[in-house]
């Protein structure tokens, strides 16, 4: 007893219990996101209820809720409980979900020939397919079967694919330099070359044209399941799956399909659909550039404060007004940026260099490197602080016993005392990184776009364009979670987008760990 | 070893047995030494010789400003604002403060090991090939030849020579301290300073050291700084007893042991006064 209200045996307790308590907390924030995130992709059952009034829709039953209305509670009604369904078919309906009273709920069915389609308008559609058409003419009906339907309706969705690939290889390799250089050559161009061009851009568009004309020829006639027909051109159909008739593996198949869409493919509209690709991409490659130009300049520095400068209240001034620069909130760099990098410094270069391009701004506008000069001035004091203390714990006789060989102190910076210091450096970007990646509000202001389906690296000269807009995974989530107007629909997508932030963070950082590593390993000999 | 290099290291001839302090030609000559920290006096108006191929051991209490004028020695402290001198060092009969004297060159003649181990975080190799490369050794065969000798001399080549490549800080205490001396002899210093080099180590180790001194004594001289004064009596020709800056009484190292002029030397060693 006595050792208790002296404290020895409470406190390492508490302490535990307070690791124990972040770890909790950090293992569900990933569990949570992981869950809504992950869920969103699996080809849920679609069921066919019926309502007590005798009307039936289908949807994919996505949540209920528990409501105690203030009026039912009056009249002894009690809670009720309200079921939420996706139902698509936002042409045929005008909305995309449905809220019903689970007491006017008479019957639920899973009926195997029910559809879902994804579609690049409209979103997705569910209810049955009748009939495949061929240049408006009838091919097939469900007269033949379903399966049979279905097993066409596959072959032809991979024909339709192939066929947006190949629109997509003509546009980008073909169009794309062809009206690049037409614009760029102007006047250099001889009139014979010109005209040339000219008509290579022209047969390149009719065989866009053909690829169109092939891509709308089938088309799909679709009928809810309260018994409305619909027209679908298959060309617009991206995906079709029958949830009911799946069996547990060929979900999961279908689950990892649609996983590796979203993470592989570009967004189709500003509002969340499709992948995002170009955000991940967008990401790394804006840490990356930020991390290659905060390292040399916060390395330097802190070479500066703590090997060159004579130490004295001038220095310690200079030292605290970094550290304060760390707490500097980040939307003040943003502005920084945007006025300083983006108008001041973008806008001469423009006026020098890009001046026949004006009024429209080439680096006069937000872009990757604006974004990675802001965040790097805003992740400096990170990497000065690291450094200067990895450079303060190295012992005088390291310095020393380099000087008493006659080395300059250039040489013993260069060859003892930054090799020690190296740890200590890779902490700080690694902070650096963590920080950076997760910054969105800065951003929002020097060249982040809302949608920028083309990364900012390609095969054309200079390959990597850093005057570009570029995606943000913070951003992008900030969009698809605050800005689109369906909030049920942004939901599932925005726990996915958070869960890929993290994991992106996490994987630069591990990267970065691990190199840390590597190094102080090379030190460690097979003595001991 | 090859012939070249035999030839290049061959010790000198082996220096007169120990008779009269008169006698030695002098490799280092102090004339009235001061040196300040930030005002505060370190050495005072020191004038002596330090005798060439001889170790020459400097003791007294913490503070004496022993370590002090080990540093001077190679210049250590121009890189120390706070430090200020007065009065002369000579090196072979030429001030090491002249103008023309280029620091780096001096610190490769006058070579220091410190108190603690510090090996470069670099390989075995690499350390000992520092100084070298430094000066623009380049070519291989040359530095696998300095490297093993350097190595060979500081009794430490049969430990290292399978791991030549791996880390230095792999190495025990005493490993690395004889690998920071053949780091120092690679460059082939004519002095090599010695700031309490064994106190961070075991007895083993410690007696390892010892040796060495005695070993390299025939080829440079040596300056030993030390608070342990049997070390100092067992490895060094002539010892030195400073106290707060002064130095209080220099003589063949027997007669400081055994027969000191002075009161104070005597109270030292004998332990009556710290």
């Amino acid at each position: 007893m006595k050792r208790w209200r002296r404290g020895e045996g409470g406190w390492p307790w508490l302490a535990a219990g307070s690791v124990a308590v972040s770890l909790l907390m950090v293992a569900a924030l990933v569990a949570l996101l992981g869950a809504r995130g992950l869920a969103h992709f699996w080809p849920a059952d679609v069921e066919l209820v019926t309502l007590s009034d005798g009307s039936r829709f289908a949807g994919q039953r996505v949540r209920h809720v528990e409501t105690r209305a203030e009026t039912q509670a009056k009249a002894g009604g009690g809670a009720r409980t309200q079921v939420l369904y996706l139902t698509g078919n936002r042409d045929l309906d005008g909305q995309y979900w449905r809220w019903v009273d689970a007491e006017r709920i008479t019957k639920r069915e899973t009926p195997a020939g029910l559809i879902v389609l994804e579609r690049q308008r409209w979103g997705e559609f569910i209810g049955r397919l009748v009939a495949l058409r061929e240049d408006g003419a009838t091919q097939l009906t469900r007269d033949a079967g379903d399966d049979a339907l279905w097993q066409a309706l596959q072959a032809r969705l991979a024909r339709v694919e192939a066929l947006r690939e190949r629109r997509e290889w003509l546009r980008e390799n073909r169009v794309a330099p062809l009206a690049r250089r037409l614009a760029a050559g102007g006047e250099a161009d001889s009139q014979s070359q010109h005209a040339e061009l000219t008509a290579q851009l022209k047969a390149a568009r009719a065989r866009i044209a053909d690829v169109q004309r092939a891509l709308a020829r089938d088309s799909l006639v679709l009928e809810s399941v309260d018994g409305r027909r619909l027209a679908q051109p298959l060309g617009e159909v991206l995906a079709a799956w029958r949830p009911n008739a799946m069996s547990p593996f060929a979900k999961l198949a279908s689950w990892g399909q649609r996983l590796w869409a979203f993470l592989s493919e570009g967004p189709r509209a500003a509002n969340g659909a499709g992948g995002v690709w170009p955000a991940i991409f967008g990401t790394v490659l804006m840490v990356l550039l930020m991390s290659l130009i905060v390292t040399p300049f916060g390395v330097l520095a802190a070479v500066y404060l703590n090997e060159v400068a004579r130490q004295g209240p001038l220095i310690s001034l200079v030292r605290i007004a970094v550290r304060n620069l760390a707490g500097v909130p980040s939307i003040v760099y943003g502005v920084f940026g945007l006025g300083v990098l983006v108008y001041g410094i973008g806008g001469s270069l423009d006026q020098w260099l890009f001046s026949e391009a004006l009024p429209s701004p080439t680096f006069g506008t937000g872009g990757l490197l604006w974004a990675s000069l802001t965040l790097a001035l805003l992740t400096l004091p990170v990497v000065i602080v690291a450094t200067e203390e990895g450079l303060a714990r190295i012992p005088v006789h390291q310095r020393e016993g380099a000087l008493a060989l006659g080395a300059t102190r250039y040489e013993t910076l260069r060859h003892v005392v930054l090799p020690m210091a190296m740890p200590a450096m890779l902490t700080g970007v690694i902070l650096a990184v963590a920080r950076a990646a997760g910054e969105v509000a800065p951003l929002m202001l020097v060249g982040a776009a809302k949608l920028a389906p083309q990364v900012p690296v390609d095969g054309e000269f200079p390959f990597l364009h850093l005057d570009s807009k570029f995606m943000h995974l913070g951003y992008h989530l900030y969009n698809v979670g605050f800005l689109g107007g369906d909030v049920e629909r942004a939901m599932p997508l925005v726990y996915a987008i958070a869960l890929l932030l993290v994991l992106v963070i996490a994987v630069l950082n591990l990267t970065a760990i691990f190199l840390r590593h590597h190094l102080r390993a090379r030190h460690r000999g097979p003595y001991r | 070893m090859s012939a070249t290099l035999s030839n290049r290291h061959a010790p000198p001839a082996t220096p007169p047995a120990l008779a009269d302090f008169a006698a030695e030609a002098s490799c280092f000559d102090l004339s009235g030494l001061s040196l300040a920290y930030d005002g505060k006096p370190a050495l005072r108006e020191l004038t002596l010789r330090i005798p060439r191929q001889r170790v020459t051991a400097f003791i007294g209490p913490s503070g004496c400003g022993k370590s002090t004028l080990l540093r001077a020695l190679n210049r250590l402290h121009d890189l120390n604002d706070e430090v200020s001198r007065q009065g002369h060092i000579a090196l072979e009969g030429q001030d090491i403060h002249a103008p023309e004297v280029d620091v780096a060159d001096l610190r490769r003649r006058v070579g220091m090991v410190f108190q603690t181990p510090n090996p470069f975080p670099m390989s075995v190799y690499d350390n000992v090939a520092f100084g070298l490369r430094l000066q623009g050794v380049k070519r291989k065969r040359q530095l696998d030849e300095i490297v093993e000798w350097a190595l060979d001399s500081a009794a430490l080549w049969n430990e290292v020579k399978d791991h030549l490549h791996s880390s230095a800080w792999a190495l025990s205490g005493g490993q690395q301290q004889r690998l920071v001396i053949a780091r120092t002899l690679a460059v082939q210093p004519e002095v090599l300073l010695l700031d309490e080099p064994a106190s961070a180590l075991d007895p083993i180790s410690t007696l390892k050291i010892e040796e060495l001194i005695r070993t390299l004594k025939s080829r440079l001289t040596l300056v030993l700084v030390t608070h342990n004064m049997q070390q100092a009596a067992r490895v060094s020709d002539y010892t030195a007893f400073l106290q707060a800056g002064e130095l209080v009484e220099y003589a063949a190292t027997d007669t400081l042991f055994t027969n000191p002029r002075l009161q104070r030397t005597e109270n030292y060693i004998t332990g009556r006064m710290s």
